[in-house]
């Protein structure tokens, strides 16, 4: 069987496109490239997805965290203290079953005891409350002398936020921001060991890769296949947030830009 | 566990529960919150060494060296810490396998990789086929501390050497400059005080240390994440005598609470810690101390 052949069954075949079941033998390198590769999607889409939809609720967090009013302050820290201070993985386990429980409840919780919106809502949750620490950081260094200069200008209230704080902060948070985004990608793999079911064996790329460790009882070939694509997609993140943030910092004179540098945080 | 739990179906609200929550599966649970925490006493000094070894050799003028330390820091990163942990369980069981066979059987012929398996003679196993059970278990469990220790070594390592390099460099030039030798300097002037720059890199890590121990289950030993999940699922009174529905949920709930006290107590210690290391150092808590004291 060509490889090209094997590349349009299971190309797609995570999303349930292309041949139902997976190799059982003679298992090639072309078979590993294609499966962990189709994996790649799931780990891509619950990256994007959580990440985009993270970031708004994480700048809300950080202003509620920011606030002075304690009926608003104290939920945005409690929900950022809870998400930062327990492991992911326990919190897969707990929003799996917290779904499953609620499910019996209300029939229109079904859908979330599948991967593709459950663990969505967990991975949405966590880096909402991870980013929105990061924020919060940033929202407290603003220096002082721009929020000055912003009342001296007439500025007030949302103007102010939207035209003067919002940007700086985003500046100030961005390479902070960017390990959190890398660092969220990495943390998709942990999905599919987590209680969420992998609904007929449509799995992440760790999924398969451990599936074919598991059959060939040989580690060497599929982690580090895996290990390439994570490589790729760490450097497309930093090529993509690199360019957000040239634009972020555009206005400042070239020895003042902030670079980004490479620090992933490790395990949540 | 107490006397009165001798017929559990007469029992009512919290003597119940009080007889349930001391089972011997649960007992099982408790027991496993022990092994996360002796998996944490055993892997924080053993990362730690590993660490310094690795920042000793990225910052070693010997080339390959320190290549070999750079590579080590910069390998672990970037690429999910999940796959490694997935990875060194079997790839350190079968490493060991290899050199046993290697030493044991030189005398064997047939191929180690034989299509899908991965055959040593039966003197090499490990542990052997006919060793009792709690041998199973103890290697079982060595394989995930040496695993745990192998990624969170280069993390550390990654600490480390950020720390070294965050010593004053005219400190260094002062060392040399009094006739100290390169060794000699490194040992007296920059390892004493490298650990405060450290520090806050360590104590992040520990934290992530405590929150990466569920992933024990993922490495095959029956940690508190695996009696969660057995001793959650609904129970019919055919197999046990404290049957229930599925409670799944509140085993979970109650391990989260387990895993936020246990980071906030962490957080409090090192933060009296971080005090008192600050103590008249030349950073700028040090120097808010001095200041608040004078």
């Amino acid at each position: 069987m060509s490889c090209l052949q094997i590349i349009q069954d299971y190309g797609l075949r995570s999303l349930g496109i292309g041949e139902r079941l997976l190799p059982k033998t003679d298992f090639t390198l072309c078979h590993q490239f294609t499966l962990i590769g189709s994996g790649m999607l799931w780990n891509i889409y619950f990256g994007i997805v959580a990440l985009i939809a993270g970031f708004f609720l994480a700048t809300a967090l950080a202003m509620g965290k920011n606030a002075t009013n304690p009926v608003i302050r104290k939920p945005a820290e409690w929900f950022i203290f809870v998400f930062r201070g327990s492991p992911l993985f326990i919190q897969f386990f707990f929003g799996y079953f917290l779904f499953l429980s609620l499910k019996k409840l209300v029939p229109a919780f079904a859908p979330f005891t599948d991967a593709w919106i459950g663990a969505l809502v967990v991975l949405f949750f966590n880096t909402a409350a991870y980013s929105g620490e990061i924020f919060y950081g940033a929202l407290r260094t603003v220096p002082k002398g721009e929020s000055e200069a912003a009342d001296a200008y007439g500025f007030s209230g949302w103007k102010k936020f939207r035209r003067i704080t919002w940007p700086t902060t985003l500046r100030l948070a961005w390479p902070a921001y960017t390990n959190e985004a890398i660092f969220l990608f990495h943390a998709t793999t942990l999905v599919f060991f987590s209680g969420f079911p992998a609904w007929r064996q449509q799995g992440d790329a760790l999924y398969y890769a451990s599936y074919f460790a598991e059959k060939t009882f040989n580690p060497f070939i599929p982690y580090p296949i895996l290990a390439g694509y994570f490589i790729l997609l760490t450097l497309i993140v930093i090529t993509v947030f690199g360019l957000i943030n040239k634009r972020l910092n555009r206005h400042l004179p070239q020895e003042y830009r902030r670079k980004i540098r490479l620090r992933p945080r490790l395990i949540r | 566990m107490f006397p009165y739990c001798t017929d559990p179906s007469t029992l009512e609200g919290l003597t119940w529960l009080s007889c349930y929550l001391t089972t011997t599966k649960h007992m099982m649970l408790f027991y496993s919150l022990g092994t996360v925490l002796l998996l944490l006493a055993i892997t924080a000094p053993v990362a730690l060494s590993f660490g310094f070894a690795g920042a000793m050799a990225a910052k070693s003028h010997i080339a390959p060296l320190s290549w070999v330390g750079k590579l080590y820091i910069a390998i672990v990163r970037g690429v999910p810490d999940i796959a490694f942990f997935l990875f060194f369980v079997i790839a350190l069981d079968q490493g060991f396998e290899w050199l046993r066979h290697q030493i044991k059987c030189p005398d064997w012929d047939q191929p180690i990789r034989q299509g899908n398996d991965f055959v040593v003679c039966a003197a090499a196993k490990l542990p052997l086929n006919d060793a009792p059970q709690w041998v199973h278990e103890v290697y079982g469990f060595s394989l995930a501390v040496l695993t745990f220790s192998i990624v969170f070594g280069a993390f550390a390592a990654n600490v480390l050497y950020g720390a070294m390099r965050a010593v004053p460099h005219a400190q260094m030039e002062t060392a040399y400059a009094y006739g100290m030798t390169r060794r000699q300097a490194f040992w007296r002037v920059l390892v004493p005080q490298m650990w405060v720059y450290a520090l806050p890199g360590l104590s992040n890590l520990w934290m992530v240390l405590i929150k990466a121990t569920p992933l024990l289950f993922l490495l095959g030993v029956e940690d508190i994440v695996y009696w969660a999940r057995e001793l959650g699922a609904s129970k019919t009174p055919r197999y046990t005598d404290y049957p229930h529905p599925d409670w799944r949920l509140w085993y979970f709930l109650g391990l989260l609470v387990f895993y936020l006290s246990f980071t906030r107590v962490s957080e409090i210690v090192l933060e009296r810690i971080m005090r008192r290391l600050s103590h008249g150092q030349a950073t700028a808590a040090g120097e808010a101390m001095r200041r608040a004291e004078a």
